[in-house]
């Protein structure tokens, strides 16, 4: 469903994308791992059009390397940031509005604000409040029905558990398996590899902005070289 | 006493006339971080435009159509202009409004002459709405405070209400973040400049018969429109509104005040040597200096102004 070949990706002038490569299948969940500074956040922005990039990305076979990131958006791609900038002023049930895609179909039931109602009740009782008032924890269930408020077809997800309670982290991964459910591919970046493992069919490990290990999850947990190499800090 | 009054109204009449003009502005150095030094050139262009079809066709129809003219201007100087000189950066973009106010004003005397020309108040509202101790109040004044107003409560309820608003509040803070959830931001930049040209437009189709059309009128207030920006808060429409009416109150009220510094010091009990060269400044010497002087206040209190949005 989305191939990537040859990604280059700077910041000003310095290179920090040298020749990624990734293939996701449609319905799939697919790790991207790496240690912090790898690229793998910027592996993502730059999917999205939002760095300075050369290489080929192709959604269902369609070249969108030269749209613009709300084109992406509209192509059926969906992100959520590491910093999940979150409108802060804005309400709870405004940022959800913000996720829809106005004239672009959705496959099967739309996602609507119901939805995001049902899977995390929080966000319902605070429909009204601003955002910014929300806990992490509740941002991030925020920003994740947010950009699902979009019907993405392909939903890439950075760092979702970082910093967040035991309990909380649970409900992020309990999110991402319903979203998988309802025929979502996913790409995730993730630091818990307990996580990665458990969602995850396949998994790519980055190391100094290239992809340096791709396979099953059982491939990588007979692997103990690599994950030394390129995860172990 | 009457007089006062009349002072208050001419201070609301300026600064409902400043929120016109910091109301776009506001909305495009907040959501586009483009410091636009033209915005009080598309304000002199407004005036200009209208005097011009007002010789032909009267001033109703250069009410609407001055506006609009401007409006489309300032979507080209975005769409063909900015968005080209983006790439290259802040300081590029700064260049280039810098760049374009000059060249306007440049352009303006060459069409329109050096001196003021004679854009006149529309007779059907130059008379006096009412008078108070001798003193007539003119209905086009009060005319010009409806429009302000209706333009405020237009504006806000567009963005509280509307889902093109919706994008707008949101670009103000996380313009990329808004662009990866779908929407054309590049295009809706191109709106909010257009729309705040055209706003600007409108203050000068209305201000500039109130006051005077001449080159100079974009100068005049271009320092002062960026004042009441940074004072009320990148992308606050109620900061706008707020800081417009303060400083069109306070400058005009200062202008009215000739007493000089050391007598108006003696009389609350202030010794200043009312002969030496600090005492004899009046206040309405420091007039031009006070809305600069309430800009440092609020942000020494306040560093995102009254009820900015975002810092930066
Ligand atoms: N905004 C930025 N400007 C400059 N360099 C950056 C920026 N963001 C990340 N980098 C650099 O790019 C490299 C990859 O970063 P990133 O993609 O965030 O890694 P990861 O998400 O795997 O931790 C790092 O060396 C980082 O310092
Ligand atoms: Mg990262």
């Amino acid at each position: 469903m989305l191939t990537v070949r040859d990604l280059d990706a700077w910041y000003g002038k310095s290179q920090v994308l040298r020749g990624v490569a990734l293939t996701i299948g449609e319905g799939e969940i697919v790790a991207l791992l790496g240690r912090n500074g790898a690229g793998r956040s910027t592996t993502l922005k730059a999917i999205m059009g939002g760095v300075q990039r050369t290489g080929s990305i192709r959604l269902n076979g369609q070249e969108i390397s030269h749209l613009a990131p709300h084109a992406i958006a509209r192509a059926g791609l969906g992100y959520v940031p590491e910093d999940r900038a979150i409108f802060p002023d804005l309400t709870v049930a405004e940022n959800l509005i913000l996720g829809e895609k106005r004239g672009v179909a959705a496959r099967g039931a739309p996602f609507a604000l119901a939805d995001a109602y049902a899977l995390f009740p929080r966000l319902g009782e605070r429909a009204s409040a601003p955002a910014g008032a929300l806990s992490g924890g509740e941002q991030q269930m925020l920003t994740i029905c947010r950009t699902l408020m979009g019907n993405p077809r392909l939903i890439m997800v950075d760092e979702p558990t970082e910093g967040l309670a035991p309990m909380m982290v649970e409900r992020v991964r309990d999110l991402l398996a319903e979203v998988a459910r309802r025929g979502v591919t996913i790409l995730l970046v993730e630091q818990k590899l307990a996580i990665a493992l458990e969602l995850a069919e396949r998994l790519y490990v980055m190391g100094h902005g290239s992809i340096v290990f791709e396979g099953t999850a059982a491939e990588f947990s007979a692997n103990a070289k690599i994950r030394h190499e390129w995860l172990e800090v | 006493m009457q007089e006062a009054l009349f002072v208050l109204l001419n201070g609301l009449v300026y600064g409902l006339l400043l929120f016109m003009l910091s109301s776009g502005l506001t909305l495009i150095v907040g959501m586009m971080g483009v410091l636009n030094f033209a915005h009080a050139s598309f304000y002199m262009l407004g005036a200009y435009f209208a005097y011009t079809i007002s010789v032909g066709l009267g001033f109703w129809p250069a009410l609407i159509a001055a506006p609009l003219l401007v409006g489309v201007l300032g979507v080209a100087v975005e769409r063909y202009g900015l968005r080209a000189v983006h790439r290259h950066g802040k300081l590029a973009e700064l260049l280039f409004t810098v760049g374009l106010a000059f060249i306007i004003g440049e352009i303006v005397p060459l069409i329109w002459g050096r001196s003021a020309v004679p854009y006149r108040v529309p007779a059907l509202l130059d008379f006096p709405a009412f008078t108070l101790g001798g003193i007539q109040y003119q209905a086009y004044r009060l005319f010009m405070m409806a429009v302000s107003v209706a333009i405020f409560a237009g504006l806000y309820a567009a963005l509280a209400r509307t889902r093109l608003g919706l994008v707008i509040r949101a670009a103000l803070t996380h313009p990329d973040m808004v662009a990866m959830l779908g929407h054309d931001v590049p295009r809706v930049f191109t709106l909010v400049f257009g729309a705040g040209c055209a706003l600007a437009g409108l203050a000068g189709v209305i201000g500039g018969n109130a006051f005077t059309t001449t080159p100079g009128m974009a100068e005049a207030l271009g320092a002062i429109v960026f004042a009441v920006v940074i004072m009320g808060g990148l992308g606050s429409i109620p900061g706008a509104l707020i800081a417009s009416l303060a400083i069109g109150l306070i400058q005009t009220v200062s202008i009215t005040l000739d007493m000089p510094l050391g007598a108006m010091l003696g009389h609350i009990g202030l010794p200043l040597d009312p002969h030496g060269a600090l005492g004899q400044i009046t206040i309405a010497h420091a007039a031009p200096a006070v809305p600069y002087l309430m800009l440092v206040l609020v942000l020494a209190l306040h560093p995102r102004g009254l009820m900015g949005a975002r810092a930066d």
